[in-house]
């Protein structure tokens, strides 16, 4: 299974929509990097609205996305993040600290401007 | 206690279907979603373990019922080579295989109990009961 990865302009929009197994997160990883270095994009936004769960292997994919495409001059910014899955990665003592969060995909958007301006 | 159902832990998949079939069990009993994903974490947390460390095992679910108090236990067993030291592998951070070391001690804050037997060459259980509040 793969994730679709669209561009927009400069960026790259990610809506996660399915159960993700460790295959799946591992091969997103990858394809990721490589979209971000054919596209020169300089912004990923990564919505997480439809997942419901982040244990600690997901959450390591994920952080290690962000730091990675931070070394390639891409920000990520994950959004979209449900209540439930918030506090499972606070009881699994994982606090995403240095990782940009927002809401929703549109203010992930924004955040994105906002960070690539400063 | 009525039913007792355990999947097959055996390849990587085995992991998404465990948590599926913990979190529709947990929705059945009367969890909340906040609980469910708990359950679904721990679970993905110990079935991931036994892939990673034992290779093979199994994750059973037991609906639990007395008269006023329900909730849901979680068996993860396996034949793996055991735990050496059980202290350090519940503190947070201590991996063996590169992994955050989150697992257990996160799999303990997600539960209300957790009882581990782990002897070295033998294996491993984890017993682990999440209650309906
Ligand atoms: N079923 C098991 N059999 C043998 N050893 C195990 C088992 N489960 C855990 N361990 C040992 O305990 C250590 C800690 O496990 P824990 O799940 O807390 O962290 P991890 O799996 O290394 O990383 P993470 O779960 O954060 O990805 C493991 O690195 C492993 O050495
Ligand atoms: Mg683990």
């Amino acid at each position: 299974m793969r994730i679709p990865i669209l561009k927009l302009h400069n960026y790259l929009l990610i809506s996660i929509q399915i159960d993700l197994d460790d295959q799946t997160a591992i091969q997103f990883q990858e394809d990721l990097l490589s979209k971000i270095h054919e596209n020169g994009a300089s912004g990923v936004v990564i919505d997480l609205t439809s997942v419901d769960i982040i244990d600690s292997f997901i959450a390591k994919v994920l952080g290690d996305v962000v730091t990675m495409s931070d070394l390639m001059g891409a920000k990520v910014v994950l959004t979209g993040i449900q209540p439930a899955v918030a506090m499972t990665l606070i009881d699994l003592g994982i606090h995403l600290q240095d990782v940009p969060t927002a809401l929703d995909l549109e203010q992930g958007l924004i955040k994105l401007r906002q960070e690539l301006e400063e | 206690m009525d039913f007792q159902s355990c999947v097959n832990i055996k390849k990587e998949w085995d992991i998404v279907g465990a948590r599926q079939l913990g979190r529709d069990i947990a929705r059945k009993i009367g969890f909340g979603t906040v609980d469910q994903a708990r359950i679904a974490t721990a679970i993905s947390e110990l079935a991931r373990n036994i892939y990673l460390y034992a290779g093979t095992g199994k994750v059973c679910f037991e609906a639990l019922e007395e008269i006023d108090h329900k909730g849901i236990a979680i068996i993860a067993m396996d034949n793996g080579p055991g735990i050496q030291e059980i202290s350090q592998v519940m503190e947070d951070g201590f991996s063996t295989s590169g992994g955050l070391g989150a697992g257990l001690p996160g799999v303990k804050r997600l539960m209300d109990e957790f009882d581990i037997h782990s002897e070295e060459g033998k294996g491993t259980e984890i017993r682990v009961v999440k209650w309906l509040r």
